[in-house]
């Protein structure tokens, strides 16, 4: 279809779809409303049709060097997939290393945008959601279609789940900027744009399903378990803590459904699972698909993955009170919270374990190969972290840790190295895969990376640990007079030095990812460098297609 | 699933990972249970329920000051959770009950304390101070990293439909009476305007501080409603006469 006669029908469905919204909301009865929904409803399915028969990124994908001609599987998205990733972590890590210095240096504040309180959100949600988010979308659609040896279902609803989600973004970040926030941490957009990614999460989860659904394999591959248990919680926690009132529908503000102590539960309920769902089973089915890839070995142990998959999605829903100690919640949750969150722990490794495992009989490659060394590197920080977690959780050491930097450290910990460290591993993977090149452009590049991270890391996660327990040290202490010996003032002032170490150590994990990104511009453009070499994973394309007959009925193994 | 050597070899687990709907269902199961237990006691047990004498919903520029929180972010760097030890309880005040936000929606106690809690702020500095601190933090407080919001006293308040506000607020919860609803835009303007007539505003909203907040009286700004909001927290409840100790002494599960 031409451009001009695509672009003209989506517009005018869009037109009709903006009246009947217009309509819906200005209705004065519920059945008039109930109609011009309705036509709503149409309209945006046929925006949906029409857009899906004409491809408006196709001069975008020629700058981004997109292979051409049809490819045996749907990887378009995910080739936007890994592009939107790149951007989104270089923004959320910009935004961070700038947040960190204006701890340091409060004359970095601009008001009114640029102040801290709006730029916190906005870093959390670049790094979480669109960082992140995009990571598992472009690897979920990636991994699902290798493991079922099919084709996505639903290519063009595949295609609204990638741009809906960019769209969600945006909303997201500039809403914070403006100061359109429920103020609910890891949950800051208002209720329309809530709603907006409720449907796109519906769309994600029909797209995942459907070719679960249409697969050529009798089973399920394990990544596929922890990827489908990622998108039914994250679509339940969401639904739950974003209830609310708005005050008009053409107004932004929105009042929470609970309030006080119910919403605090609620709300941390939510949290801790977007970091239990979101950042740790999304990644772990990063993880079970490809780290045995990268490492050619199968996945260690079958059992222990059946295991540490039903132990961990049931035990981290009970650990959201650790969030609470101490505080106006009921003491039997608090102590609900932090047992589970001790068992949780053992789960926790098993999965580390499975992962660190697979490279059996091939630990040599930690040696040779970056990219190895990175997936390694990131499940030994997931164990790390997963094991601070639980500690930080016992009552006696959060009334010491809580509030202070040392939740700070412990989240990056996490972050940084675990979830940024497998999804740079992964993109290392994708990328020539995807750009039909024969390796990255470098892999000396990918060591420098590695370096250049692992060393922000410890400068960040060591400042905090000092800063936090200094915090806590200090808001505690007494004298002999019996009188408590510093202001809050002195706690400030005493975190300086560790607030500038920590600015240096996210200064080096950007600028890994800047020697990342320019990597894989160079691998986009087609061209190697000329170095001395490295190992890597091979690759064989001829393998790497769906099954198009339908095989006989075997049993499994 | 049909195929008899198929029925026959496919057992426990296995069956699970070749059937998409019972891995689905299966899942999602598993993850429900722990939020159920956790979080439906919370709508009905006593000490998260109960009411301690003074709470009160916010007047109407609380309500604006306490959206403005939200906006700029505070929570991130504040709390507004007192922990029942003896070093926050002498630097913070009393330790914060759940009954103190049952009106708070969203609840703000906060994660992480770069500055100090301040769920107990009201009352504690001066009008001016706060002018002076929110304009410029480090000129009262050396050490601050705290950002500047200057531009809160030149903006005039977006006065909106308080009504609506309050509506919605009663649609979750909030018992706002007809009175509170019909005189929400008059209260909102009175509370700030000391030669305004605030009606009956301190009977229907008890301890409810009627003054210029921000030190301009000629204009009703952001700055006006964000301190009448600052200067209200953990002003409700008086905990040095004895009902509230009393009930307190009841109170099981802390």
């Amino acid at each position: 279809m031409q451009a001009e006669t695509a672009l003209g029908r989506v517009g005018l469905w869009f037109l009709i779809m903006l009246a009947a919204l217009a309509a819906a909301v200005g209705a004065a009865d519920s059945g008039f409303a109930a109609h011009a929904t309705i036509i709503a409803l149409v309209a945006f399915v046929m925006i949906w049709m029409s857009a899906s028969r004409f491809d408006p990124v196709g001069k975008a994908q020629g700058f981004f060097q997109m292979p051409e001609g049809p490819s045996r599987y749907d990887d378009d998205p995910i080739r936007w997939g890994v592009i939107a990733t790149m951007f989104w972590g270089l923004a959320g890590l910009l935004a961070g290393v700038f947040i960190a210095s204006q701890l340091a240096f409060p004359w970095l504040n601009i008001e009114p945008y640029l102040n801290f309180g709006r730029l916190r959100p906005l870093h959390t949600s670049a790094v979480i959601f669109a960082f992140g988010g995009n990571a598992l979308l472009a690897t979920s659609f990636y991994v699902v279609q290798r493991t079922c040896r099919t084709q996505l279902a639903f290519p063009g609803l595949a295609r609204f789940v990638f741009w809906g989600y960019q769209l969600f973004i945006v909303l997201a970040a500039t809403g914070y900027l403006l100061g359109v926030t429920q103020s609910k941490e890891y949950a800051e957009p208002e209720w329309y744009v809530d709603l907006w990614l409720t449907i796109v999460w519906v769309a994600y989860f029909v797209v995942f399903v459907g070719t679960l659904a249409k697969r050529k394999e009798p089973h399920i591959y394990v990544a596929n378990w922890f990827y489908l248990a990622f998108i039914i919680t994250i679509a339940m926690l969401h639904i739950v803590n974003n209830l609310a009132v708005p005050v008009s529908f053409l107004g932004a503000k929105s009042y929470n459904a609970f309030a006080g102590v119910q919403d605090a539960l609620t709300q941390w309920w939510y949290g801790h699972n977007a970091v239990g769902f979101f950042l740790t089973a999304g990644f772990l089915a990063m993880m079970y698909y490809f780290v045995p890839k990268q490492a050619e070995r199968p996945v260690y142990s079958y059992r222990l993955s059946i295991i540490h998959f039903w132990s961990l999605i049931f035990l981290y829903i009970w650990a959201g009170p650790h969030h609470l100690h101490y505080t106006a919640l009921p003491d039997w949750a608090q102590t609900l919270g932090m047992v589970f969150s001790i068992m949780l722990w053992m789960p926790s490794w098993g999965g580390m374990i499975n992962g660190l495992m697979t490279l059996n009989g091939a630990w040599d490659k930690v040696r040779t190969d970056p990219i190895i060394r990175m997936m390694v590197m990131a499940l030994a920080f997931y164990g790390m972290s997963t094991f601070e977690g639980p500690m930080l959780s016992i009552k006696s050491v959060n009334s010491l840790s809580h509030y202070t930097d040392w939740t700070i450290g412990h989240v990056h910990s996490g972050a940084l190295g675990w979830n940024g460290m497998i999804t740079f591993a992964c993109m290392y993977f994708l990328v020539p895969r995807l750009w039909k090149r024969q390796r990255m452009y470098s892999l000396r590049m990918i060591n420098w990376h590695f370096w250049l991270a692992a060393l922000g890391i410890v400068f960040y996660a060591a400042s905090m640990w000092v800063a936090g327990i200094q915090q806590g040290l200090m808001w505690r202490e007494y004298g002999p007079d019996g009188y408590l010996v510093w202001s809050f003032a002195d706690s400030v002032a005493a975190m300086f030095p560790m607030y500038v170490m920590r600015t240096v150590g996210g200064l080096m994990y950007l600028g890994g990812a800047i020697i990342m990104t320019y990597n894989i511009w160079m691998t986009l453009a087609g061209k190697l460098r000329e170095e001395k070499p490295l190992r890597d994973a091979a690759y064989d394309p001829q393998a790497d297609r769906p099954i198009v007959n339908q095989p006989s009925a075997v049993p499994a193994e | 699933m049909t195929d008899p050597v198929v029925d026959e070899t496919v057992k426990g687990h296995k069956r699970l990972e070749r059937n998409i709907t019972l891995l689905a269902i299966g899942t999602f199961v598993t993850v429900v249970i722990g939020g159920l237990v956790q979080i439906t006691p919370l709508f009905y047990l006593e000490n998260t329920i109960e009411e301690v004498e003074g709470v009160r919903p916010y007047t109407p520029l609380e309500q604006a000051g306490r959206d403005i929180y939200i906006r700029e972010g505070c929570y991130v760097c504040h709390s507004q959770m007192i922990r029942p030890f003896r070093d926050e309880v002498e630097r913070y005040g009393h330790y914060s009950l759940a009954a103190e936000s049952m009106y708070d929606h969203p609840f703000q106690w906060g994660s992480k304390r770069t500055g100090p809690d301040l769920a107990r702020v009201g009352g504690r500095y001066s009008d001016e101070w706060h002018v002076q601190h929110l304009t410029d933090p480090q000129s009262v407080v050396p050490e601050s990293v705290m950002p500047q919001y200057g531009f809160l006293k030149e903006t005039p308040l977006a006065i909106g439909d308080p009504k609506a506000t309050m509506t919605a607020l009663m649609r979750v919860g909030v018992p706002y009476s007809k009175d509170d609803l019909e005189n929400a835009e008059a209260d909102m303007l009175a509370q700030a305007d000391p030669d305004a007539d605030p009606g009956d505003l301190a009977a229907r909203y008890p301890k409810a501080q009627i003054r210029d907040f921000d030190g301009n009286p000629d204009k009703l700004t952001e700055m006006d409603a964000l301190i009448a909001y600052l200067q209200m927290l953990g002003t409700l409840v008086d905990f040095d006469s004895a009902a509230p100790l009393e009930e307190l002494a009841e109170e099981k599960g802390r």
